[in-house]
């Protein structure tokens, strides 16, 4: 337990070294948002890793494989393709014509005051959901690895706000997240996720070389004995598909409910990366579109040889340590607990309590660098998009000076993590809304953000109505039908109105064709005719990367 | 750079700063960048990559659940020990991916980034197609 302590209170202290050193480098706005435009490639693509491969990657997948085996992979798979999308489509024109968020894109064509509060709205859905598992999650993995360290900080965080008892765990989480953002910007952001990024693949390479010295480098008798593991209820064993998606039980319209649901799980995840507004932020602190291209490249590879090795580290977790013995109910403990029993195996209990101390050190730093990413994203959509934009700029003409944007970034910055604590702790204390949250948040980034995005870019009847429709109507309606769906509530409802967990097959579709409706609304009402003559000067950005943002030379 | 100066001006000079945008910023001259050679030919080559490859990775992907659901049995049969396709087709979307990628690097860097360099240079002459 003091080792598991030691490691924590090291990330802690390396983390805010370099937030104290990226204090001096956050001090103007483009500093504050995006690095000052000097993050290189390679940087920024460890960076997207970083950012990208949270908690649920890491400790939900390794457990969705331990307990279901292959169709837990399907995670992994989709995880990776989507940045194909991110690849072709989105990174090299978002460094072109942004600035510092999303809405920025959007708002080149559309009139800046709705289109800027619609992706503010959106934002802040994709963002707080995203937000609110990986906070839950960090509350209770700190809860069971190092149980200690909860009691000792009940005493200094035993706050009730709101009638909301405050979890300790979770407010210690979000204070260090705050101090990173508030203190050191993007830059700090950055740095924490490119460490992190470094910490969780060494993690995911040692684990899978012990799994495999375990099975002597043989990858048939690997095989052979996850194939041996097999799943009570469908009689399948783990190297095959059906279990988490049991096919050919119900019928939707005559589809297969699993088969659709499973569907629907791909769309949104490869899909929704490109509308995630924490990832595309990430695009603005390289100087060009090429290294922009670049970080894509250094992502996918990392991403890739990362969700590669979750098969080991699941299937490793099913042989070698089993269902019964990781925790009858909570599968994210897959990975800590095989770390525990592959030290234990080879280097004894102190290689035990070890292994197992640095696993969750790693899972640690995840989080931590995860929530700091979507407390900028989120932060930068109040501040930069909505307060210096719609409010100070067009509704009441001002000019806002660098030293305010900048204090009302740090400000917004710190309002959103104190919520974030509370609903966190309001949210997971009650509701088995925690698990799905995440899910969700893939969902709106696709069915609202995404198609908002493409059409900017690459159709030139598009305008504000459209931009408007799908970035409000996107979000609502995704996240209607998750409340209506099987899932929400606890036990999970047998007869839900909507019949799919996943609701991308249905909302994705609707997201693209409320922006294409509204845009045709907004012709015939005439009301918005810039938003076409503006499209020429968008394209051609969007393509040459002409008078894209520069990079401002350092003083 | 200072903080609290939201305009940076030039030492020694009493102007005021210039705008930030070229002198040419306007309608006609991005429509007429749209309509040159470079410019179309730029989107073409774009477009002669993305499109298939978008739409190969989509049907290459979805290939997979929809395999799971339909061809079970096709999915589970054995290739190597216990190593079934349907393992073997998950790994090959990896495959898949970073050779896509690699593609899409390999002709951005040889065809898109030139025609781009291109057109930059052509719009800081102030030339534009001939459109105004």
């Amino acid at each position: 337990m003091t080792i598991t302590l030691a490691l924590f209170l090291i990330v802690v202290a390396v983390t805010l070294g370099i937030t104290a050193w990226a204090a001096r480098r956050a001090r103007t706005t483009v500093q504050f948002w995006a690095a000052g435009r000097q993050i290189k490639g390679w940087q920024n693509g460890l960076a997207i890793a970083g950012d990208y491969m949270s908690a649920a990657s890491f400790l939900g997948i390794a457990g969705l494989i331990a307990f279901n085996g292959y169709d837990g992979f399907m995670y992994s798979v989709g995880w990776l393709v989507a940045y194909l999308t991110v690849l072709f489509l989105i990174a090299e024109p978002m460094r072109n014509t942004g600035k510092y968020t999303m809405a920025d894109v959007l708002a080149y064509r559309m009139s800046p005051v709705p289109v800027r509060s619609a992706a503010a709205f959106a934002t802040v859905a994709v963002s707080a959901s995203y937000m609110m598992a990986q906070m839950i999650g960090a509350g209770s993995l700190i809860k069971i690895l190092i149980p200690t360290l909860d009691t000792n900080l009940k005493p200094y965080f035993n706050w009730t706000v709101f009638g909301t008892h405050l979890d300790p765990s979770i407010t210690m989480v979000g204070l260090l997240m705050m101090i990173y953002v508030i203190a050191g910007g993007m830059v700090a952001t950055t740095w924490v996720q490119i460490i992190k990024a470094i910490l969780l693949m060494s993690g995911a390479v040692l684990l899978s070389f012990l799994v495999m010295l375990h099975f002597g480098f043989n990858f048939g008798s690997f095989f052979n004995a996850v194939a041996g593991v097999k799943d009570s209820a469908t009689k399948l064993n783990f190297t095959q598909p059906g279990i988490l998606y049991p096919y050919g039980k119900k019928q939707v319209f005559g589809i297969d409910l699993a088969l659709l649901d499973n569907i629907s799980l791909g769309m949104a995840l490869i899909l929704g990366t490109a509308g995630l507004p924490h990832i595309l932020m990430r695009f603005f602190t390289v100087p060009n579109a090429k290294a922009a291209r670049q970080s894509v490249a250094w992502a996918m590879g990392l991403i890739g040889s990362f969700y590669i090795m979750t098969t080991f580290l699941g299937f490793g977790a099913a042989t070698l340590v089993g269902k019964a013995h990781i925790c009858a109910s909570n599968s994210n403990l897959a990975a800590p607990r095989l770390a525990e029993f592959l030290g234990g195996q080879f280097f004894g209990t102190t290689g035990a309590e070890f292994l197992l101390a640095f696993i969750s050190a790693v899972a640690f730093a995840t989080i931590l660098a995860v929530v700091a990413g979507l407390t900028l994203a989120a932060a930068g959509a109040f501040s930069h998009d909505f307060y210096v934009n719609v409010i100070r700029t067009h509704l009441l003409h001002g000019q806002v000076s660098e030293r305010e944007q900048v204090t009302v970034a740090r400000i917004t910055a710190g309002l959103v993590g104190l919520l974030s604590i509370w609903l966190a702790a309001r949210v997971g204390a009650t509701a088995n809304a925690a698990a799905l949250v995440a899910g969700v948040a893939f969902v709106i980034a696709s069915a609202a953000n995404l198609p908002a995005i493409l059409f900017t870019l690459f159709w030139k009847r598009f305008n504000t109505w459209g931009a408007v429709a799908s970035l409000v109507g996107g979000t609502v309606v995704t996240i209607w039908l998750v409340a209506i769906g099987p899932g929400w509530t606890l036990p999970a409802n047998a007869h839900p109105a909507f019949p799919l967990q996943n609701v991308g097959i249905v909302s994705i579709p609707i997201g693209f064709a409320l922006a294409i409706i509204g845009t045709y609304l907004g012709e015939l009402v005439k009301a918005d005719k810039l938003a076409e003559v503006k499209f020429h000067e968008i394209d051609v950005r969007a393509q040459t990367g002409l008078g894209a943002e520069p990079t401002p030379v350092p003083a | 750079m200072e903080v609290g100066k939201s305009v940076p001006t030039q030492p020694g000079s009493r102007k005021e700063a210039p705008p930030p945008e070229p002198p040419v910023a306007d309608v006609a001259h991005w429509e007429g960048l749209e309509q040159t050679d470079e410019f179309r030919q730029l989107v073409r080559s774009r477009l002669r990559f993305v499109l298939p490859a978008t739409v190969f990775f989509l049907v290459y992907y979805f290939l997979l659940p929809i395999g799971n659901g339909l061809a079970p049995d096709l999915m589970k049969t054995k290739v190597i020990g216990e190593v079934n396709v349907a393992y073997l087709f998950a790994l090959s979307q990896f495959v898949m991916a970073w050779t896509l990628a690699y593609l899409y690097i390999r002709k951005a860097n040889r065809v898109f980034d030139p025609l781009a360099a291109k057109l930059r240079a052509r719009a800081a002459a102030g030339k534009d197609g001939g459109a105004r």
